[in-house]
């Protein structure tokens, strides 16, 4: 029954993208459509996770499908606090299609069901809770940081049109995509020590290797933007490189182990 | 009512003979005044628009419009003088409809020579606030004031930019953000430049100095936007702090080369700058945009910039032109219905002496009835008068909206023998 509510959610998310996508070409009408997308597919998603939770027997997002559901959730809030509106349209273009086809792989994988045994203890949870979170922010500081350096590209190649399609000012982006970095790295590092409460020496392995390296990647280049001014296109390289490295590297390593 | 228009603008008069008929804030007002006053016609209204592309006189009487129309095109070949048979070719006349419809085009920008422009909605909302206004006029221009909002909002026309200063002003908020506290730095004191520091400011930036080679020049242009004067060989340590560096220097080479702002780049510590040069030939030398941060704009890059503004302007006024006629359709409708108006007045009046002679009849039983039994009777009665009434009212309205309203009044004052009591 739970399971029923991912398609209300992927309605709107699709909705969203498509409105997203409209909104290029027209004026802020369509924007809002997209963020009332973006609003709506939310609550339906937090309505399935919530019954997910009611109904499972332990932790329903252990399973690596489960937790695509609950990053693609944490991803899209991370969203709505933080860039939900009509200037950010594109950075909706960007995450919205990427929310609804997680959300879709985690739907086949069958990460918005019910489980029915108990594979995780709550720290565990609370664990895995906590890093998705991170990652979630990381995501969205890249989507920002990618937005940031199209703009840039756009104001350096002085593109004629570049008043026509506004897009957030580049110190806005520059300055936002820190904050939202910052604050999933503080995030990432309580998931961290978190974990450590259950972390057995022989259970160190290659996805925990790469998650520590993606950690030790933005606390330097957080480190280096507040000590050493390391600011724009230099700054927004580095988000995008260590979103690589969340996105393809962390997944790969995680299926190999 | 009838609704007439007179008026000349840019479409078809040069400026030549615009300013001859051109009228301040106060002139306008005496001149609306003046025809509402002196037109000789039952409850006469005017309006005068007086901008730098158009002069138009607004008129409304309950008689004929010919007469109106005579008397506004006197008027403003009076204000031409010698150049009245100049004007007289260009002078557009138009009525009701097309008046309405015009005005709501000039509210929305969609007359203007910058399709969009905001300056015309002000210059429209003091037209209208300066003139001798009765119910056409004053429902005419506030629905004009509101579809010229509309436009505004629900269409991109009035976004983008529409000069060379607006233009950089607009960039630099894409670079920026809010530019409240952000440092300019002139270079050179040539006309746009300072225009163009001039809307910065506006926007809240700061003119942190003027370099320029002619200290005198450079002092005159410091003291105009509250900022200081320096020599050319300050520019290096200003780039440091700058925000935003617009030049217009007349000098022959690059005045910004990129050794030069690679080293003051240094302190910024990855902050942006912006370049913005107004001068032909070039004072910034194109090379700095390969440096991380820097923006280099030249005025050819500006025009692109303003063009394709200009063409995203056109584009939406498309759409602005749906919205505005949508609001003609209802000014019309509205016009239309106060030809059923008498009519109406006179239905309910009739109703009402026929419930009021009701009651007085019945008056001697009536007395004997406590004051709230009283009062309720009198409620009850003018609600079955009220929804009686109610239908016929909204269908003669409708029908005036589709230009049957004429027959409709006649009709009813026909069914209901109204004015029959006063003609006998």
């Amino acid at each position: 029954m739970a399971e029923l509510l991912v398609w209300p959610a992927l309605l709107a998310y699709g909705e969203a993208a498509v409105a997203y996508a409209g909104s290029l070409r027209g004026t802020g009408a369509s924007a809002r459509l997209g963020i009332w997308g973006v609003r709506i597919g939310w609550l339906a998603q937090t309505a399935l996770l919530i019954a997910q939770a009611l109904d499972s027997e332990g932790f329903p997002w252990g399973t690596w499908a489960g937790a695509l559901n609950l990053f693609v959730w944490l991803v899209v809030g991370a969203y709505l606090i933080w860039g939900c509106t009509p200037r950010y349209r594109l950075l909706g273009l960007a995450v919205m299609p990427f929310a609804a086809a997680l959300l879709v792989v985690a739907w086949a994988g069958g990460g918005t069901g019910v489980s029915t045994e108990d594979t995780a203890g709550w720290l565990l949870a609370f664990h895995v809770g906590l890093m998705l979170a991170g990652f979630a922010g990381l995501t969205l500081a890249a989507g920002l940081a990618g937005l940031y350096l199209w703009q840039e590209r756009r104001l350096k190649q002085r593109d004629a049109g570049v008043l026509r399609l506004r897009l957030p000012p580049l110190e806005s982006l520059d300055r936002l995509s820190a904050r939202t970095a910052l604050i999933s790295l503080v995030v990432l590092t309580a998931g961290i020590i978190v974990g450590l409460g259950s972390f057995d020496r022989g259970d160190f392995d290659l996805p925990m290797a790469v998650t520590l390296a993606i950690w030790a990647l933005y606390a330097v280049g957080l480190l280096l933007r507040y000590e050493k001014g390391l600011q724009g296109r230099r700054f927004a390289v580095l988000l995008v490189a260590g979103f690589a490295l969340v996105a393809i590297v962390l997944p790969l390593t995680h299926f190999a182990s | 009512m009838r609704l007439t228009l007179v008026g000349v603008s840019h479409r078809q008069a040069p400026v030549e003979l615009r300013e001859r008929v051109a009228v301040d804030a106060a002139g306008a007002s005496a001149l609306a005044r003046e025809l509402a006053g002196s037109a000789g016609s039952v409850g006469c209204e005017a309006v005068v628009l007086s901008t730098c592309n158009r002069t138009e006189l607004y008129l409304a009487s309950e008689d004929g419009s010919d007469d109106l129309s005579e008397r506004a095109g006197k008027s403003l070949l009076a204000l031409a003088g010698d150049d009245g048979a100049a004007l007289a070719p260009v002078l557009y006349r138009l009525g009701d409809d097309s008046a309405a419809l015009h005005l709501f085009r000039v509210a929305a920008g969609l007359d203007s020579l910058v399709p969009g422009e905001g300056e015309i909605l002000g210059q429209v909302r003091d037209a209208f606030e300066g003139g001798s206004t009765g119910p056409l006029l004053d429902r005419l221009f506030r629905q004009a004031l509101h579809a010229g909002r509309r436009a505004r909002v629900e269409t991109a026309i009035g976004e983008s930019p529409a000069s060379i200063p607006a233009a950089a002003a607009a960039l630099a908020q894409q670079v920026f953000g809010d530019l409240a506290g952000r440092r300019i730095l002139l270079v050179g004191a040539g006309k746009i430049s300072e225009l163009t520091a001039v809307n910065l400011r506006s926007r809240g930036a700061v003119i942190e100095a003027v370099a320029n080679r002619t200290a005198v020049h450079g002092e005159e242009l410091a003291a105009r936007v509250e900022s200081r004067a320096v020599g050319l060989d300050e520019i290096p340590a200003l780039l440091a702090t700058a925000d935003v560096v617009i030049t217009s220097t007349s000098a022959p080479g690059f005045v910004v080369a990129p050794a030069t702002a690679t080293v003051a780049l240094r302190g910024r510590r990855g902050r942006p700058l912006l370049f913005v040069d107004l001068a032909v030939p070039r004072d910034v030398d194109p090379a700095l945009a390969t440096i991380d941060g820097c923006f280099v704009y030249d005025v050819d890059d500006l025009e692109a910039v303003v063009e394709a503004s200009l063409a995203g302007r056109r584009a939406e006024a498309v759409r602005a032109e749906q919205l505005v006629a949508v609001e003609a359709e209802r000014f019309r409708e509205w016009q239309a219905s106060l030809a059923v108006v008498p009519a109406i007045a006179s239905l309910r009046a009739r109703a009402e002496e026929i419930r009021s002679g009701e009651l007085a009849k019945a008056e001697g039983r009536l007395g004997r009835l406590p004051e709230s039994e009283r009062k309720l009777v009198e409620s009850v009665t003018s609600q079955i008068v009220a929804k009686i009434l109610h239908l016929p009212t909204v269908r003669m309205k409708e029908a005036a909206a589709g230009a049957d309203g004429v027959v409709y009044a006649d009709v009813v004052r026909h069914l209901f023998g109204l004015g029959e009591e006063e003609q006998s």
